[in-house]
C-alpha cells in the first residue's frame, strides 16, 4: 500500500523574546501520523487556534522547517532538518489552497496569470498543452476559461475566486492537495459547493486532501480519516466515523459537544409569551 | 417593543442609491432574543446599524422609521434622531472584531471609565467595573491588561461588559462569536443568554450559522436580498419553514452523525443594482413558477406568529439521495 501520509517525531519549537529572556512554544509535539492506502483519501485536521493545525500544513508545504522529525508524502521524504527535495518535483506533488483567496491573488494581476504560471513553470507544459491544462483544471471546478480570462480578484465572488484557487493547485495534478481552512471566508450557503467539490474530485480525479479546518461537521461530512490536535499534540487518530461517533479523548468530546447543532439545546430556552405582531 | 415600520436603508454612492434593507417591517417583542440570519449581502449588518442609530453618510435612512417603545428622561419619543444619546445606556452594540473595536493603547479598564455619561468618580467606577467584570468570568488582572494581551475569547468578554454594565434595554450584537472558536463560542453564547435572562432585555443578534440561531434565539428574522424573508418563533421555524429559502438554510450544512449529501444553495443573490421584479429568491429557488418571477409576495402571517413573504408558503421541499433539492 502507498503512504499517503507518514509523520515521524515531528517537532516545531517557535521562540519568541530576545535571546536572553525567550519563550518557547511548541506548535507541534511529536506528531506521529500515518495513512496509508491505495485509494485516495481525505485527511482532516480539527482543532481550535492555536492547536498546531497550521504549522502542521506548513511544514508540509515546506514553508516551515520543522525542529526536529520528517514528514513522507507519497513515499518520498518532503520535510525535515536539512531534507532538500527537488523543487519542481515536490511542487507536483503537493500544492496548497490557503484560506483566503482575496490575500492568494494578487489585486494588481489577473487571476489567469497565475493559472498560466503554474502550467508553464510547475507542470513545465507549453503553449497550446498549457491551455488546455488549465481549461481541464478549471472544467473540473465547473468555471469556464472565458470566465476567468483576463479578470482580476477584485471580479469574482469569494466562491468563485476559490474555485479559481482550487483550480490552479489542479493544474500540475498533484498527489496530495493541502486545504488550510477552504472554506471559513466563504457564506455557510455556498461552503458545501466547495466541500463537495473536493469529494468529487477524490472520487474522480483520484486527489488525496489534508483538510485542515475547525468545523467539525463539515470534516465529518468529507474526511475518510480525522486527526484532532491540542496545543500541538495529535490527541486522537481514527477513520471519520470512530473519532466523531465514539470519541475517546477528553478534548473531542469538548469539542463535539461545543457545536452549536440544530438537533439538541444546549440548555432550555424560555419564550416570552408576547406575541410579535407585524403592522404592514 | 420595537417596531420597523417599512424600514427603507440606503447608500448614496456615485453609482447611484442601493438599498440595503428594502422595506422591513417586523415587531420585536419585549425581552427576547431574536436572531438575523442570511447571506453576506443581505442587509443584515445594515439593518443593525440602522437600528442602532449609527447612520453615518453615505448611509441614509430614506423611509419608513424605527420606534423603540421607550421615553428619554425628558420625555420625549425616542427615533432614529436622538437614540445617540441613549447609546450604552439604553442600547448598546457588540461589534464582530472585538480587536478593532478596542483601543490598543488604552488598558482595558481605563475603556471603562471612558463611557459617556458614567460617574466622574473614576475611583467608584473602577470598584463597580471590577466587581462587574468578575462577575463575568474575567481575572482582575485583564483590567491592567492592554487588548493585544488577552485572548480572542477574553476580549470578547470584556466587550460583552462594556455593552451590558450599564443594563440597556437592548443590545445589538453583530457576529459576537465568528472570530472564535467552538469551545469558547460556546461559553460567549452562554454568557449573553445568562445576561439576558437576569436582565430581561432584548438582544438582538446577527449570525450566518443557523446552529447558534436555534442554540440561542426566541425568535428569528430571515432576511434574503435586503428584504425580510421569514419571521417568527424560532422553535416553528426550525420544525416548520415557511419559505424554501429558510429551509435551504437550515438544511445546507452536515450535521455529525447524518451522512446525507448536501448540496448548499445553488446560485447567488441577485445584485442591488439591478431593477428587481417579482419574488427575488426565484432564481435559485426550486419552486419558482412564472407567478414568482413576475409577482412580488408580499410579507404576511400565513400562520399564527408566523410572516413570510412567499406565494408558495409551507409547500415541502426536499433534497433527493444525491442531496439536490426537488
Amino acid at each position: 500500500m502507498a503512504v499517503i501520509l507518514r509523520t515521524e517525531g515531528l517537532n516545531k519549537v517557535y521562540r519568541l523574546g530576545s535571546l536572553t529572556r525567550n519563550k518557547q512554544i511548541r506548535a507541534l509535539h511529536d506528531v506521529n501520523l500515518n495513512i496509508e492506502s491505495d485509494e485516495p483519501a481525505i485527511i482532516s485536521v480539527v482543532g481550535e487556534s492555536g492547536s498546531g493545525k497550521t504549522t502542521l500544513a506548513k511544514t508540509l508545504l515546506r514553508l516551515v522547517e520543522p525542529t526536529s522529525g520528517r514528514a513522507i508524502v507519497y513515499d518520498k521524504v518532503v520535510a525535515g532538518k536539512g531534507v532538500r527535495p527537488n523543487k519542481r518535483e515536490f511542487l507536483r506533488s503537493i500544492q496548497p489552497i490557503f484560506q483566503n483567496p482575496f490575500e492568494a491573488f494578487s489585486r494588481y494581476r489577473p487571476v489567469d496569470a497565475y493559472l498560466h504560471e503554474t502550467a508553464t513553470r510547475v507542470a513545465r507544459l507549453k503553449g497550446e498543452e498549457a491551455y488546455g491544462a488549465i481549461e481541464t483544471a478549471l472544467a473540473s471546478v465547473g468555471l469556464e476559461y472565458a470566465d476567468v480570462r483576463g479578470k482580476y480578484s477584485n471580479q469574482f465572488s469569494g466562491g468563485e475566486l476559490q474555485r479559481v484557487s482550487i483550480a490552479r493547485a489542479l493544474i500540475p495534478e498533484p498527489s496530495l492537495i493541502i486545504a488550510d481552512e477552504p472554506v471559513s471566508m466563504i457564506d455557510a450557503s455556498r461552503r458545501m459547493i466547495i466541500i463537495n467539490l473536493f469529494l468529487k474530485l477524490k472520487l474522480e480525479a483520484k486527489r488525496s486532501f489534508l483538510y485542515i479546518t475547525h468545523d467539525l461537521a463539515t470534516a465529518y461530512y468529507i474526511s475518510d480519516y480525522v486527526a484532532v490536535m491540542n496545543k500541538g499534540v495529535i490527541v486522537e487518530f481514527g477513520t471519520a466515523q470512530s473519532v466523531m461517533g465514539n470519541p475517546q479523548h477528553d478534548y473531542t468530546k469538548l469539542l463535539l459537544s461545543s457545536i452549536p447543532s440544530t438537533q439538541k439545546r444546549w440548555r432550555p430556552r424560555v419564550t416570552p409569551s408576547s406575541p410579535g405582531v407585524v403592522s404592514a | 417593543m420595537i417596531r420597523l415600520n417599512n424600514l427603507v436603508v440606503s447608500y448614496r454612492t456615485g453609482r447611484g442609491a442601493i438599498n440595503a434593507v428594502d422595506g422591513v417591517s417586523v415587531e420585536i417583542p419585549d425581552g427576547c432574543i431574536v436572531g438575523i440570519a442570511g447571506e453576506s449581502g443581505c442587509g443584515k449588518s445594515t439593518l443593525m446599524k440602522a437600528i442602532y442609530g449609527d447612520i453615518m453618510s453615505p448611509m441614509t435612512l430614506s423611509e419608513g422609521g424605527i420606534d423603540y417603545g421607550f421615553k428619554n428622561e425628558r420625555g420625549e419619543q425616542i427615533t432614529s434622531s436622538n437614540i445617540q444619546e441613549e447609546w450604552f445606556k439604553r442600547i448598546s452594540y457588540v461589534p464582530q472584531s472585538s480587536m478593532n473595536s478596542l483601543n490598543p493603547v488604552v488598558r482595558v479598564g481605563t475603556q471603562f471609565v471612558d463611557f459617556p455619561g458614567s460617574d466622574l468618580d473614576k475611583k467608584r467606577v473602577m470598584e463597580q467595573v471590577r466587581a462587574y467584570v468578575g462577575k463575568l468570568g474575567l481575572p482582575q488582572e485583564a483590567l491592567d491588561a492592554f487588548p493585544h494581551q488577552l485572548s480572542g475569547g477574553m476580549r470578547q468578554r470584556v466587550m460583552i461588559a462594556l455593552a451590558t454594565f450599564f443594563q440597556p434595554e437592548l443590545i445589538l450584537a453583530d457576529e459576537p462569536t465568528t472570530a472564535l472558536d467552538v469551545v469558547v463560542q460556546k461559553e460567549i453564547l452562554l454568557l449573553l443568554m445568562e445576561l439576558q435572562e437576569q436582565m430581561k432585555n432584548t438582544i438582538l443578534i446577527v449570525s450566518h450559522d443557523m446552529g447558534v440561531h436555534y442554540q440561542v434565539t426566541n425568535r428569528m428574522l430571515i432576511m434574503y436580498a435586503a428584504k425580510a424573508a421569514e419571521y417568527g418563533e424560532s422553535e416553528a421555524i426550525f420544525r416548520d419553514p415557511l419559505h424554501p429559502y429558510t429551509r435551504m438554510l437550515i438544511n445546507s450544512l452536515p450535521t455529525i452523525g447524518d451522512d446525507r449529501a448536501r448540496q448548499g444553495i445553488p446560485g447567488t443573490p441577485p445584485s442591488l443594482w439591478r431593477k428587481l421584479s417579482g419574488c427575488r429568491f426565484a432564481d435559485r429557488c426550486p419552486l419558482a413558477t412564472d407567478k414568482c418571477r413576475a409577482e412580488e409576495p408580499e410579507f404576511i402571517e400565513h400562520r399564527p406568529g408566523q410572516w413570510a413573504a412567499c406565494h408558495y408558503a409551507g409547500t415541502e421541499i426536499t433534497q433527493s439521495g444525491d442531496g439536490s433539492w426537488q
